[in-house]
């Protein structure tokens, strides 16, 4: 039976007793000898200097103490499956951690002078040959930070084409299906959102596409396979379409681990991609982060990806900064290097048929997993018996119809079995849905863990359906309250808050 | 044809029960939906490379690169500091490592707990009520701090200080051009580096939604006139963005202290290692205002209990102002933030507490003073502007680039060359010192350029 750690852990400001450190830092040996908060230090005009700080104050071993038992009430891919829809959540492999945490990754600088960077250039240079190569575009730009940078970076770019061609154009095709970064990432790069609706075999309606195109259309963001896990077997017609009416065709690769090694966005007619390597490349997530979103291009576009890009030039590796069509920058540095080195390392352990195998059995875990859970009650796989790719979008909408048990009450009850829950409520298009996606990383045996638990759960829906509002009893807390913690007078956002507006009851 | 891999368990074993099930003879079958397109992929080997060979390849191509650390003097960040060992063991628990955002806060309250005490931890430093955890670094929290300002309101115009480089202008541009604001700089006097505030008054009216400022500048000059921006901004309606390192806040005013309405840092000086730039960590804060709370960016995490209040718990709070939910009606499109990084410095701040934020800074502060000081009495031109430093200092050299390439001869990495993004700044290099820095270590530079003017 399956117990997460429970610590009545305090927060780090209730641990705090004066006099305590935490690490040995050395003082300045002139300043030490004088209080820096009644303007010890010469020459520092008193007005700029601070009061009194409230940090905790708290000795090595109970900082470690504390965070490695919060560290227990958390989970993660390395404590069992985790298969939230979208997020490919696979194995990172620790081989990677090492490499990525080498002094020669960790302790460069970017302002240190080329000569003594090459390594890491090269290292960026190949990477792009191979994301290239992967996905069939022309260069990429390691630069942004994540996925939904990388959109931006993308409607920068579709931005900047359409200016320069003189073409005043503000209206972007995004299917209701998308992720909400896709609308989010177009509304700041200016863009109106214009939305097509899913047909009813779960991709795209062609017709409908063809009536939203403009010549105001900046272009398309198609998530390919989209979100309930189905290919858009039209999408060559589609970018034919779109590129008929002059606009882009822009691949979210949030789902390229549905086809990696069987298809290239390159090759299906899309013009900009972006890829999330914290995602299909098994880079961690981190918690949230970081992550990094590279954004290739067909060669049309090269020139107006951020700079700098890496050339390899006279033998050496160099930074070039004089593209005048460039968008610019889109954020500091260039990349997330430590991520971008296990991205690497990832590509050399699988090898281009290492990938296509990924691929097949992500997608064979699918659709092992669809089939056996399309028969528990309750329980259905809305949008047609098509295979499913990546993920697979089940909803619930029947059993809370029938017994008042959400797509939440499962969700919480699957982590009461050991089993982290799957994206819930998402895609907007299925109702009480819940989106799986296993990954190549998990095994038949904790899938048919999956299905057996989601059979039981129906069985328990049907007889004693209060038992599964009142989950997770299992975690390190129950089910939280949404309300006060969003509730304008309940907030608290912040041991300040908290000390502010009296210590939360309990 | 690929038959097992240590990273696909189905892949061998389970393949054919699998398929079985499924109903297919052969994996082909999945996939007849996609266009046959045939394709090679040419720039990754074919076959998976063994463990030991990944380890030879990519460290022997790495190999190449040098680590200077604490023979690495340049300015404007990223910035070597001192990380205390802790932080690498405590990022790399698997718990930590491979989850993701906490979606499920029942068994996530791991992270949810660490990321409230980070906000908490950055409030305390910045002087603010709430921060978020995070954004992907400065440069970008202040393209979002001015969307923010434009959104409350409802202005269009934003201030930004001439002294940022032009990697953060250009960032800035993109996140606010798109939605037509319009971007001016205010001037830096160039005696002392600080912001000229009587060109700062001539910019204000009544269409400024967000006037930028930052002590210490990119210039490292510790900047006397925060407030008097702040109040600029007040006197017109708008609302005040307030830029510190982290670091100097252990002897500095913070924002809040101005007066400032939303305050934005680079994260990297707490417990980050620069990684060529790449491991950035974007800081923001606010006010207890629901006006700019509402309008906040990025992941909130917020204190609550369980629904029968037996016990306090963390979730994600005010998700209504994001992407997921919002979509193009959102605050903002970040989703994935820089969470790790959060932590790291979430345990670098609880290591530290108090006491030893203020001997860091004291000893940068230090460390600066004893270097500006050390090159005045060389002889050499230092420093451009007359106010007090903190890490970084603007010194006039002949040519930045020529100096540079002598001091690598002798293993260190010399000023940033300001020319490249301040023409008026010609032959101007941008040093920094830290804690790591020995008086010792600072001498042998000293020496060094020295020696190079003088041409030996």
């Amino acid at each position: 039976m399956f117990r997460q750690a429970c610590f009545d852990e305090p927060l780090i400001f209730e641990m705090s007793r004066e006099g305590k450190v935490g690490v040995l830092i050395k003082d300045d040996p002139m300043s030490a000898k004088t209080d820096v908060r009644k303007g010890g230090i010469a020459e520092i005009p008193s007005g700029v200097l601070r009061g009194k700080l409230n940090l905790p104050e708290v000795s090595q071993i109970e900082v470690v103490r504390h965070f490695t038992r919060l560290s227990q009430m958390n989970w993660g891919i390395d404590l069992g499956p985790y298969p939230l829809g979208s997020c490919t959540m696979k194995y990172n492999p620790r081989v990677n951690e090492d490499l990525a945490w080498l002094d020669e990754v960790q302790q460069i600088h970017p302002e240190q002078g080329l000569d003594s960077i090459q390594g890491a250039l090269e290292l960026l240079y190949r990477l792009d040959r191979m994301l290239s190569s992967i996905t069939g575009m022309h260069k990429f730009t390691l630069q942004p930070a994540a996925g939904a940078q990388g959109e931006l970076t993308g409607c920068l770019i579709m931005r900047k084409y359409h200016e320069r061609k003189g073409d005043r154009r503000d209206e972007i095709i995004v299917p209701d299906s998308a992720h909400g970064t896709n609308p989010a990432s177009a509304a700041m790069a200016g863009f109106k959102v214009v939305e097509v609706r899913t047909g009813e075999d779960g991709c795209i309606d062609l017709e409908l596409l063809k009536g939203a195109v403009t010549n105001r259309t900046v272009g398309l963001m198609m998530t390919n396979p989209n979100t309930l896990g189905i290919f858009e077997k039209r999408v060559c017609e589609i970018a034919e379409v779109v590129h008929d009416a002059g606009g882009l065709m822009y691949y979210d690769g949030a789902n390229l681990q549905g086809i990696i090694g069987r298809a290239r966005p390159g090759d299906l007619g899309f013009d900009i991609v972006h890829l999330n390597l914290h995602k299909t490349f098994s880079t961690p997530h981190g918690g949230g982060g970081p992550g990094s979103g590279p954004v290739g291009v067909k060669e049309h576009l090269k020139d107006f990806l951020p700079v700098p890009t890496i050339i390899h030039k006279d033998g050496g590796y160099q930074l070039d900064w004089g593209k005048p069509e460039s968008i610019g920058k889109i954020r500091g540095g260039y990349g997330s290097f430590p991520i971008l080195v296990r991205a690497y390392a990832y590509l050399l352990s699988m090898g281009s048929e290492g990938l296509r195998l990924s691929c097949d059995i992500a997608v064979l875990n699918t659709n092992h997993f669809a089939k056996k859970v399309s028969g528990i009650k309750g329980f259905a796989i809305p949008f047609g018996g098509a295979f499913r790719k990546h993920e697979v979008v089940v909803s619930a909408e029947e059993m809370t119809k029938e017994t008042g048990v959400t797509a939440l009450d499962v969700a919480k009850a699957l982590l009461d079995r050991g089993l982290h829950s799957p994206t819930i409520y998402f895609p907007l298009i299925v109702k009480e849905a819940l989106m799986f996606e296993f990954t190549e990383t998990e095994t038949k045996e904790s899938i048919d863990a999956y299905v057996e638990a989601l059979r039981e759960i129906s069985e328990r829906a049907y007889t004693d359906p209060g038992i599964l509002r009142g989950a997770p009893t299992n975690a390190s807390v129950g089910r939280l309250d949404e309300v006060l913690a969003n509730h304008p007078r309940t907030m608290c956002l912040s041991y300040r808050m908290l000390s502010k507006r009296g210590k939360m009851q309990a | 044809m690929l038959k097992s891999h240590p990273y696909i368990p189905n892949a061998s074993s389970a393949l054919e029960e699998m398929l079985r099930d499924v109903g297919v003879s052969d994996v082909e079958e999945l996939f007849k939906d996609l266009p046959k397109l045939p394709f090679e992929i040419k720039e990754i080997p074919k076959e998976p490379m063994d463990e030991l060979s990944v380890e030879r390849e990519v460290m022997g191509g790495l190999s190449k690169n040098v680590v200077f650390r604490n023979r690495c003097f340049v300015g404007g960040g990223p910035w070597f500091h001192h990380i205390p060992s802790v932080i690498k063991h405590i990022i790399s628990r698997g718990e930590f490592l491979t989850s993701y955002t906490p979606y499920q806060a029942e068994v996530s309250q791991g992270v949810l707990q660490s990321l409230f005490e980070f906000q908490s931890m950055i409030c305390e430093l910045y002087d603010m009520e709430v921060a978020n955890a995070s954004m992907y670094d400065l440069p970008t929290s202040i393209g979002e701090a001015t969307l923010l300002c434009s959104r409350v309101t409802g202005r269009r115009k934003v201030i930004i200080p001439s002294s940022l480089p032009r990697e953060r202008k250009s960032v800035i541009a993109n996140y606010t051009q798109p939605q037509g604001l319009l971007v001016k700089e205010t001037p830096y006097s160039t005696e002392d580096g600080c912001l000229d505030q009587e060109r700062l008054k001539g910019l204000m009216d009544s269409d400024v939604a967000c006037v930028y400022a930052e002590s210490p500048s990119y210039f490292g000059i510790v900047d006397e006139g925060i407030k008097a921006a702040v109040d600029a901004a007040h006197d017109f309606g708008a609302l005040a963005v307030v830029g510190s390192d982290p670091l100097s806040l252990g002897v500095f005013k913070p924002p809040g202290e101005f007066g400032a309405d939303i305050a934005v840092g680079d994260g990297q000086p707490l417990g980050i290692s620069p990684g060529l730039g790449g491991n950035s960590l974007g800081i923001m804060a606010c006010r207890d205002d629901p006006r700019i709370i509402r309008q906040m960016p990025g992941r909130i995490v917020g204190l609550t209990q369980t629904k029968d209040g037996t016990k306090r718990g963390f979730v994600l709070a005010l998700s209504t102002r994001e992407q997921h939910i919002r979509r193009e009606k959102a605050t903002s499109n970040i989703c994935t933030n820089e969470t790790l990084l959060a932590l790291a410095a979430t345990v670098y701040m609880s290591l530290m507490g108090r006491d030893g934020m203020v001997r860091v800074a004291r000893t940068i502060l230090g460390n600066t003073k004893y270097t500006i000081d050390k090159l005045k009495r060389a002889g050499l031109a230092a420093p451009v502007f007359r106010g007090t430093n903190f890490r970084d200092f603007a010194v006039s050299l002949k040519n930045v680039d020529e100096i540079n390439k002598r001091l690598l001869k002798r293993r260190l990495v010399g000023g940033r060359d300001l020319s490249k993004d301040f023409p008026d700044l010609k032959g101007v290099g941008l040093f920094a010192v830290t804690e790591i820095h020995t008086r010792e270590e600072i001498d042998v530079l000293v020496s060094a350029l020295r020696e190079i003017a003088r041409g030996t």
